[in-house]
């Protein structure tokens, strides 16, 4: 064994996504303003909103995904993710107990489409298409479709909680935000 | 009294309710015994009966509505004229309880769980009913009928159907039996009624004989009786009605267990002396038998006992002339809650209040009933001490062992020739009673109960006894075609039913332990959930508040251990899967939207792929 | 404290405390500045050890065995809220078993209810909440119940957001014992239990409650609110975006509502 104490030299793969998500978590990402040039010598990205690659290589290192999975196409994504990337962070609260969107889970979703697509005197016609995406019966977290490795609360959570959390996982170290950093909201 | 049935609505609402709260002189600590009397009179509570009551007992119609809602055999929403209820312990299971339930379904036109359209009948499922050697049991308005088979499913489905009275039922129908098959010292005494009475000394002495004999409890928790006693008599009374009170603990909710039920049918004079007798030691002229509401038949005949030792003066004034020893029982009825059988809250449901364990200190020998000092025994316990007020601690002391001194009656079910009530000296091996019992092919015992032990083969030689394997009576036998995994689910379900819902641990973990083992059981479990379920275990085990939750997990933590292929077969994947079916998840949107395309299902072939959180191939977003 | 009486003590994770005879482990503890995390404890009230995070250890031993390893006995757990102090008790609080507890606690009442945060007026000084920051509560890791609970808008003053309730029954004790008005009581059992109003409809506008009410000031979390007065605070000025819940162990429970 030739076991280096130092960090890998490479760099690391990061995907990221929104699913059932207001985009928020990534604009937060954004906060942490100048110090993601910092974060770039350390990471490339690769399928994400900010490189417009579609799919996911093999071998990404870690995958962040916001938002809950409400839709099949959702849980498509998402299984994506846990194939391709060896960690996997929940970040948001949306992503980690389905957030504004599960609150629709309070509600039939039959009564909310017939709500939605209700048309005056012409009944109700809920798109079929099978290019359309199936919604869930109910919005869900995402550990509750496969297992994920870290969660970063907040919605969003703030740029410093973002780069304390991003900054001790690519250090190698288990993230740890502590008072100020942890927030639900 | 009426049954249920009887009314058929219209009945003079007002009139019953001030009847019944007149009856118990609009006493707000009768609440219990209120409720279920309107509700025998008129069907069920309904909103106003609730206010009715709540301004007949000056009490917060919130507190009458939460008690109300606490007990299963109360009914806030209208119920069927008929109400069946299938006992559904695992030994039911084991007797195919669920197909006869889904045959009278059928026939009913009904889903379980519902009331049918015309009101007339409501079939649902309820914890054990004490009949698990003649099962499997249906209660119907709360009466037991026992051994169902087809046939009688589709005889009881025609009388309801033609609307026959329950009191025109053919009896048979009604019969439970004793099922006595081994008798010791206790179940083959031949004391007359006031026999014990009659051999009394000074309550010093009587105290003395049953500290000396090594008496502990049979309820469960092995309590020295003579200690409690001597505890509970030297507690001074409190307050502006200082009294003390004995208690006998007849709710006998444990699964499995229904020797309580056989004692009070055939040695029922014996349990009384035995309340009489701790009376006399610790001073109470009142002793309350906590009667389960499963056992409600046995009211009736229970109360004709205390009628003739009423008119035998074994109760009363004076009791056998003896000045200044007065002592009489009444009759509580509980309503379909296993924690009541917790001594604490079961005190609180006899003061008409919500089922829920108190903390502790204070103890019920210095603070139980209404805040005075009180005895809790077991019924088994009390007629034990009967025994030995009559007949001596030496001669009591050479039964059993040597910690544990006497008897035990076990209330013996599952797959055997013969089941029924055993009474053993304690010291009797698990294989003994195996053999007496014709048990065959035994794969495991679980003893005392869902809260108990599970017992595999290697261990048969061990012994009932407070120092190897304590049990309240129950012992349940399962051979070599059952599968325990699904043994430790029922459990795990009758735990969710029965969890009072006071602390968190007990009323969330009994619900994610019970989700944790369906999933396992609908093949969606791997090693992940297992993980949890050991943290739900000892999150129950650690911060419970009452020995409810704190055993809740025994029998899944037990089987994990002892019988783990059971549940590693059905784990299908070692990582990861969905906490809930997927695509059952998107049912509704096929349903609205008519859509049945690949696109509308998820693959479950990726369950069978070695990682298990992979997608199958193409799939596509 | 120690005002010349008898003055007894007991060890709090090896820390002396103080106690007056009759006290118990909590109130000891609080009272000398030391915190333990609580959630159904209020000093103005009977304690009722519902929620049990105040779950400590008390009497652990290490024992050597024969051959001559050192393994340690956990004590009996009980809740500091309800068991009395004792003298020369030791009693364990911070430990990695008790907080890994705490936390699965915690989650538990997270899946149990609808806590949607952002959305919730309480944000930011809730009692939950802010335990679980202190612990390090990163997800509710069990599956959300998802459970359909109701919101009662018919008071003029006071709102019920049913979602949100942990059931410590701290507005029951608060309207029985303080304002003698029995507004709230719980029906139900196990996973059915649930908080009840006192009125024939069920309805909270058809009870006797005022805002003013202790019991429509007392709940920890985001159930019982007050009409116009939400999100008064700014983000980063509320209660716990400035102060760890453990930081202030004697400034109790529930913070006063501002009516
Ligand atoms: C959840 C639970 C259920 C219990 N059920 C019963 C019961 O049905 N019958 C009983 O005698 N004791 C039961 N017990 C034990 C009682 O709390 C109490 O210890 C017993 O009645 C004392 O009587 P003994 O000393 O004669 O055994 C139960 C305890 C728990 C924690
Ligand atoms: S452990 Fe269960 S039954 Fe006992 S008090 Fe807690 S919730 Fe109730
Ligand atoms: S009550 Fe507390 S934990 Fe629940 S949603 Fe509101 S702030 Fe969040
Ligand atoms: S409403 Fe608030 S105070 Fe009342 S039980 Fe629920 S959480 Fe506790
Ligand atoms: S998308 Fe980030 S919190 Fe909802
Ligand atoms: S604070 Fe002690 S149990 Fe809730």
């Amino acid at each position: 064994m030739n076991a280096s104490t130092s960090a890998p030299k490479r760099k690391l793969k990061v995907a990221t996504t929104s699913l059932a998500g207001c985009f928020g978590c990534h604009m937060s990402f954004l906060d942490i303003d100048e110090r993601i040039l910092d974060l770039i010598e350390l990471i490339e990205f690769d399928r994400s909103p900010l490189t417009d690659i579609k799919h996911c290589s093999t071998d990404c290192d870690i995958g962040i995904i916001e938002g809950g999975v409400c839709n099949a196409e959702n849980v498509h994504v998402l299984h994506e993710f846990r194939k391709n990337c060896k960690i996997l962070i929940a970040i948001g609260a949306c992503s980690i107990n389905g957030g504004l969107p599960a609150q629709r889970n309070s509600l039939d979703i039959r009564d909310i489409l017939a709500a939605v697509y209700a048309q005056p005197g012409r009944g109700v016609h809920i798109p079929n298409d099978p290019e359309i995406p199936l919604l869930l019966n109910e919005v869900h977290p995402l550990h509750e479709v496969v297992k994920i490795d870290y969660f970063l609360p907040g919605c969003p959570p703030s740029g410093d909680a973002i780069w304390k959390f991003l900054t001790d996982l690519l250090a190698g170290r288990t993230p740890s935000l502590g008072h100020g950093l942890i927030h639900f909201d | 009294m009426r049954t249920a049935n009887s009314s058929g609505g219209g009945a003079d609402e007002k009139g019953v309710i001030e009847g019944v709260l007149s009856r118990h002189g609009h006493d707000a600590t009768r609440l219990m015994q209120i409720l279920r009397e309107v509700q025998e009179g008129l069907g069920w509570l309904s909103p106003s009966i609730l206010t009715a009551i709540a301004d007949g007992a000056k009490l917060p119609r919130a507190r009458v509505e939460g008690v109300a809602g606490f007990y299963h055999f109360f009914h806030t929403e209208p119920l069927g004229r008929y109400r069946v209820l299938w006992s559904d312990n695992i030994t039911d299971r084991m007797q195919g309880n669920a197909d006869l339930m889904a045959r009278m379904c059928k026939k009913l036109w009904l889903k379980a769980g519902n009331v049918s359209e015309d009101g007339l009948v409501s079939v649902d499922t309820t914890s054990c009913t004490g009949m698990c050697d003649q099962g499997p049991a249906i209660l119907v308005n709360y009466r037991p009928i026992t051994r169902m088979t087809p046939e009688r499913v589709d005889k009881v489905v025609d009388l309801i159907r033609r609307q026959v009275p329950l009191a025109e039922w053919p009896a048979e129908f009604f019969l439970v039996e004793d099922n006595i098959r081994r008798k010791d010292a206790l179940l083959s005494h031949d004391l007359a009624p006031g026999d014990a009475l009659r051999a009394l000394k000074s309550p010093q002495d009587v105290l003395e004989a049953v500290k000396a004999s090594g008496l502990r409890g049979r309820g469960g928790a092995g309590f020295s009786t003579g200690q409690k006693w001597e505890f509970c008599r030297n507690a001074p009374g409190t307050g502006s009605s200082p009294a003390h009170y004995v208690v006998c603990n007849a709710d006998e909710g444990e699964p499995g267990t229904f020797k309580d039920r056989v004692l009070l049918s055939s040695c029922a004079d014996l349990v009384f002396e035995g309340m009489t007798i701790a009376g006399y030691v610790i001073g109470a002229k009142k002793g309350l038998v906590y009667l389960r509401g499963e056992y409600r038949y046995l009211m009736e005949p229970l109360n004709e006992v205390l009628q003739r030792r009423r008119a035998a003066n074994l109760l009363g004034k004076s009791v056998l002339g003896q000045i200044g020893f007065d002592f009489d029982i009444e009759i509580h009825m509980g309503a379909g809650a296993y924690i009541c059988g917790e001594e604490t809250a079961l005190l609180e449901s006899l003061e008409g209040k919500r089922g829920v364990p108190r903390k502790r200190p204070p103890f019920p020998v210095t603070s139980g009933f209404l805040g005075q000092p009180t005895a809790v025994n077991n019924v088994e316990t009390l007629a034990a001490a009967a025994l030995i007020a009559a007949k001596g601690a030496a001669w009591y002391k050479t039964l059993g062992t040597a910690k544990s001194t006497g008897t035990k009656v076990l209330s013996i079910s599952g797959d055997c020739a013969r089941p029924g009530v055993y009474e053993y000296p304690y010291g009797v091996t698990v294989a003994q009673v195996l053999a007496d019992c014709g048990a065959r092919d035994t794969q495991a015992c679980q003893i005392a109960g869902a809260s108990g032990l599970c017992i595999a083969p290697a261990e048969f030689g061990r012994r009932i006894a407070f120092e190897d394997i304590p049990t309240g009576g129950s012992f349940m036998i399962f051979d070599n075609s059952r599968d325990m995994f699904e043994v430790a689910r029922n459990f795990a379900h009758f735990f969710v039913h029965e969890s009072c819902g006071f602390c968190t641990p007990c009323r969330v973990g009994t619900t994610l332990l019970k989700n944790g083992m369906d999933k396992i059981h609908e093949g969606h479990g791997g090693e992940y959930d297992i993980n949890d379920i050991w943290r739900i275990i000892r999150t129950l085990k650690t911060a419970s508040h009452c020995g409810l939750g704190q055993t809740a997990g025994n029998c899944v933590a037990d089987t994990l251990q002892k019988f783990r292929p059971s549940y590693e077969l059905r784990l299908n994947v070692h990582e990861f899967e969905p906490a809930f079916d997927l695509d059952k998840a998107l049912s509704k949107m096929r349903e609205v939207t008519g859509r049945d395309d690949p696109g509308a299902h998820f693959h479950i072939a990726h369950r069978k792929s070695k990682s298990g959180i992979g997608t199958k191939a193409g799939d596509e977003a | 404290m120690s005002n010349g009486q008898d003055t007894k003590s007991f060890f709090l994770d090896d820390e002396e405390i103080p106690f007056e005879e009759g006290q118990t482990i909590i109130q000891a503890a609080l009272t000398a500045g030391k915190y333990i995390p609580h959630l159904c404890y209020h000093p103005e009230f009977k304690p009722h050890g519902s929620c049990k995070l105040c779950t400590v250890r008390i009497d652990s031993r290490t024992i050597t065995t024969e051959d001559g390893q050192t393994v340690k006995i956990p004590g009996r757990a009980a809740a500091s809220c309800t068991t009395p102090a004792q003298a020369e008790q030791h009693v364990e609080s911070n430990t990695p078993e008790l907080l890994d507890l705490r936390r699965t606690l915690v989650q538990m009442l997270l899946v149990e209810g609808n806590h949607f945060c952002p959305s919730c007026e309480k944000s930011g000084k809730c009692m939950l909440q802010g335990l679980a920051y202190d612990l390090g509560v990163m997800s509710p890791h069990f599956p959300q119940y998802f459970s359909k609970r109701e919101v009662d808008a018919t008071h003029p003053d006071v709102l019920l957001d049913f979602n949100r309730c942990i059931l410590c029954e701290l507005c029951v004790r608060a309207s029985a014992e303080v304002d003698k008005k029995n507004v709230f009581s719980l029906s139900g059992r196990g996973n059915t239990k649930h908080l009840i109003c006192n009125s024939e409809s069920g309805k909270l506008g058809d009870t006797n409650l005022a805002a003013t009410d202790k019991a429509a000031n007392v709940c920890p979390v985001g159930v019982i609110l007050h009409k116009r007065h939400g999100f008064e605070v700014p983000y980063g000025q509320r209660r716990f975006d400035t102060a760890p819940i453990s930081d202030n162990p004697v400034q109790y429970a529930p913070v006063k509502e501002q009516v």
